[in-house]
């Protein structure tokens, strides 16, 4: 019975994915794109050779490094828009702490530890004030995280074209690289890190356990799905929410700091490369679970570096696979509502 | 209109809620549901005004099958349910909750709907205002503002699961006298209950279901105890009353002042000992509901002290009170009181305070199937709170409460409770009296009141009347009490100050 409705769900979410491609397939076919050649470029773009590869796990790290940060506000019914900011206050943090100790004589290894660790407590702080609002002043986490997200923008601008703009002239391509001994150590020949690489995996493996296996985790969960009662049944309402926005910031913040350290080297206008936005999509995707996170961000990540190529050999826009993204959102999304209905009925 | 039932059958799972059940209503009637908790009657009901499908089986209006696909099918055939924990929109104005389900256009004509409300709430005597918000109203004032909405709705069939619970015996009798009206209309009333008076005031007939099977039927006038029978297989009889000693103090408030947004009431001083129980009577709405809260640490006293135990609370937040052996059972189960989505070993879980790290999930099923046994629930440790039947969802949230407790504070503890049940989850709460804890309950249930409380006090309008012996009080005098009438006489000795 239990395994019918499981094996269910899985077809119902292949229809799913088959008619997210489909839709994108027919408006390539509307723009007179050829979709084959479309998805053969995106496939082999991202697992065409270990280069590639290798890209694609980079793009990877940051991402689920989000996601593991949002499922843990989103199973505590949060709307944590912010994460966006929190990945760039955890870059400054980290840019800031790099720039603080580049010329001194602490050991390069000490050096970017620290800065991960600033990175990690520069987003928890952001993702704290969005949570202060809420809670103290009453304004609604997606209201207050947005305007959290432009300050951070407008922050890192000022920072690139003041404070820390390049000898002479600031410059869109952002601040000063650091040397190479305050990079990340990567795998010779290719760009990928293992440490980040480990980081990542570890992050949404703790965070698997939170939410599974703690009475912490839980309580999480009570507040998430029904606040009045779990405040009746004796859990501090309040401190939780502040703890899921600390923790999601944390791991927002350690994403920032994975492009700073093992990715751009530097601090640039766009840091967060709108993982915040993507991992709030790869969140709603699972289902806020877990043990499918790490898959559905590695497809994502996947899409984002295959589609780099269109551009170049079809002379088609990247965006291609924003909009393959976003629609396997609202299929999927859909076909559980509509789930949802069909199963309220028998 | 005539509704007729055939050979329905529904399953969830393993539980076969209802099996094969056969029942004819002719136009004009009043219908009795009865039958212990989980026996399936809120089930049956469902699938008639569509809010489940049977797996098997056919309903026919007037004689012609007809397929209920939606409750808004259900509505366009004209059939209603006013369902046992009232479905609404919290965060709405009242009057935007009556209209919302209404057909026709974008814009609805809230003028007319704001007369034809106030119209419809005047008939029954429902003191609703059009213009506050839904999450302010009790229970019972959400029954009464679903009960107006279906019937604005033009029902011709209406179901009402267990609509007594939460409502006055004023309101009741008014309830009573339109349902009788509606059927002499020629409209069908299904009255789905667990109160056998109420029954017996209102049905034409009964059907009596026992583990999702019809197991009978009978015409007015009914014998009582037959029904009984029928519905739990055996004789059931209330215990004597048995007094037990009182200890130190419990809570003693002095020059306790509570407010909230529609109702100042009185100053009260009062001592409530260990092992002691005070019931509050009173109309909905009379200031039961904020003065229950306000020992709970749920709501602020504008003035005086609440001293629990030796240790003067006033002014702590809700935790410190539940700190210091405080429990407190909210009356709406799914939005106070469980949490939907999450299971029984989850919640047990949960109640439990000062724990490690990680959840030990084999000790907690273990745990919670020991409790299911002793709480007499129907259920698995691993049900969703919201599969279980409304009595069983009352059954878990009592399980929850922890133990030692020095107070234990209950929003109608047993609605929804069939009549076995009340007397066992009684017992559970005198074996607790017992161990010194003591209690204060809000119920609409005068009889419940008189039965189970050492002391009563009666809220009415504001007023909270000095605490009355209940073995010296009788049903009727506690109906005119509740009322507002016969103060005077009655507290004479106090002064003249209720005159
Ligand atoms: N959605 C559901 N999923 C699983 N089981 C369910 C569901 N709804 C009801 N049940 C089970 O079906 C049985 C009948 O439930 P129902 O709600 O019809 O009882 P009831 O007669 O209305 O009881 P009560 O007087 O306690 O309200 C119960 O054993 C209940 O646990
Ligand atoms: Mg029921």
């Amino acid at each position: 019975m239990l395994k019918n409705t499981r094996w269910a769900n899985l077809l119902i979410q292949l229809a799913a994915v088959l008619m997210a491609l489909l839709l994108t397939t027919l408006i390539m076919l509307a723009a007179d794109a050829p979709p084959l050649e479309a998805y053969a470029n995106i496939i082999k773009g991202s697992f065409g050779s270990l280069d590639r590869i290798s890209k694609v796990l980079l793009s990877w790290i940051p991402l689920l490094l989000t996601t593991a940060g949002l499922l843990i506000t989103f199973s505590t019914g949060l709307w944590n828009i912010g994460v966006e900011g929190q990945i760039v206050l955890g870059a400054i943090a980290t840019t800031w702490v790099l720039r603080l100790f580049q010329d001194s004589a602490i050991a390069p290894g000490w050096i970017i530890f620290l800065s991960i660790l600033a990175g990690m407590i520069g987003g928890a702080i952001w993702a704290s004030l969005a949570g202060a609002l809420k809670t103290f002043g009453g304004v609604n986490e997606i209201f207050g995280g947005l305007g959290l997200n432009f300050v951070a923008t407008a922050l890192t601008l000022w920072l690139i074209f003041g404070p820390w703009k390049r000898p002479g002239v600031g410059s869109m391509s952002g601040t000063q690289p650091f040397p190479e001994e305050l990079w990340l150590p990567q795998i010779p020949d290719y760009d990928l890190s293992y440490w980040a690489l480990g980081l990542a995996i570890a992050s949404i493996v703790a965070v698997y356990f939170l939410l599974q296996g703690t009475y912490f985790g839980l309580r999480l969960k009570a507040v998430g799905k029904n606040f009045r009662a779990a405040h009746l049944l004796g859990i501090p309402t309040w401190q939780h929410m502040m703890a899921a926005f600390f923790l999601c910031g944390i791991f927002a913040g350690a994403a920032g700091a994975m492009q700073v350290t093992a990715v751009y080297h530097r601090l640039i206008p766009s840091i967060s490369s709108g993982y915040g936005y993507l991992g709030l999509l790869v969140a709603m995707l699972v289902n806020y679970q877990a043990i499918w996170a790490a898959p559905v961000a590695l497809f994502y990540a996947a899409l984002n570096i295959g589609s780099i190529q269109l551009p170049i050999v079809l002379k088609m826009d990247s965006s291609l696979s924003g909009v393959l993204q976003g629609m396997l959102v609202l299929f999927v999304l859909m076909v559980e509502g509509i789930r949802q209905r069909y199963l309220r009925r028998t | 209109m005539k509704v007729e039932l055939k050979a329905i059958h529904k399953s969830f799972g393993t539980v076969h809620a209802n099996n094969n059940i056969n029942l004819a209503i002719q136009a004009g009637t009043i219908q009795g549901i009865l039958g212990e908790n989980g026996a399936g009657k809120s089930t049956l009901m469902k699938v008639l005004s569509g809010f489940i499908q049977e797996d098997e089986g056919k309903i026919l209006l007037d004689g012609k099958p007809i397929s209920v696909r939606s409750p808004a099918d259900a509505i366009q055939h004209g059939i209603g349910m006013l369902h046992q924990d009232p479905l609404d929109f919290p965060p709405m104005r009242i009057i935007d909750n009556f209209i919302v389900g209404r057909e026709g256009g974008v814009f609805p004509n809230k003028k007319e709907a704001r007369k034809d409300f106030i119209k419809l709430a005047n008939e029954f005597d429902f003191a609703l205002d059009p213009e506050s918000y839904v999450d302010s109203l009790t229970v019972g004032e959400r029954q009464q503002l679903e009960i107006l909405r279906l019937l604005w709705l033009g029902v011709r069939v209406l179901i009402l699961d267990e609509p007594t619970t939460g409502i006055s015996a004023l309101q009741k009798e008014k309830l009573f006298a339109t349902l009788k009206t509606l059927a002499k209309q020629g409209k069908t009333i299904i009255f789905v209950s667990h109160k056998l008076e109420d029954v017996e005031q209102l049905c034409n007939q009964v059907a009596v279901l026992r583990q999702g099977i019809l197991v009978g039927e009978a015409d007015a006038p009914f014998e009582i105890d037959k029904l009984v029978e029928m519905m739990f297989s055996k004789v059931i009889s209330v215990e004597a009353k048995q007094p037990c000693p009182f200890g130190n103090s419990a809570l003693s408030l002095h020059n306790f002042v509570v407010e909230d947004y529609r109702l100042r009431l009185e100053s009260v001083d009062l001592t409530l000992r260990a092992g002691e129980v005070i019931g509050l009577a009173g109309m909905e709405g009379s200031g039961q509901r904020p003065f229950l809260r306000a020992c709970a640490g749920l709501l602020r006293p504008t003035q005086g002290k609440v001293i629990v135990g030796e240790k003067d609370l006033t002014g702590k937040p809700y935790l410190a009170y539940k700190n210091h052996g405080v429990g407190f059972l909210p009356a709406s189960r799914l939005e106070e009181g469980l949490i939907p989505g999450l299971s029984l070993t989850e919640h047990f879980i949960l109640a439990e305070k000062g724990q490690g790290m990680f959840i030990d999930r084999e000790r907690w099923e273990r745990e919670t199937k020991e409790r299911i046994t002793s709480f007499n629930i129907r259920g698995t440790p691993l049900s969703p709170v919201e599969a279980l039947s409304g009595g069983n969802q009352q059954r878990a949230l009592l399980a929850l409460l922890n133990s030692p407790l020095s107070l234990i504070l209950l929003e109608h503890p047993t609605r929804g409770l069939d009549i076995e049940s009340v007397i066992y989850i009684w017992g559970k709460l005198k074996e607790r009296c017992r161990q010194g804890t003591a209690i204060i309950f809000v119920s609409a249930d005068l009889e419940e009141i008189l039965q189970y409380s050492d002391r009563v006090l009666v809220f009415f309008s504001g007023r909270v009347s000095p605490p009355l012996d209940a073995s010296a009080t009788s049903v009727e005098q506690l109906g005119q009490l509740i009322g507002g009438k016969g103060w005077a006489e009655k507290f004479e000795q106090q002064g003249d100050v209720y005159a």
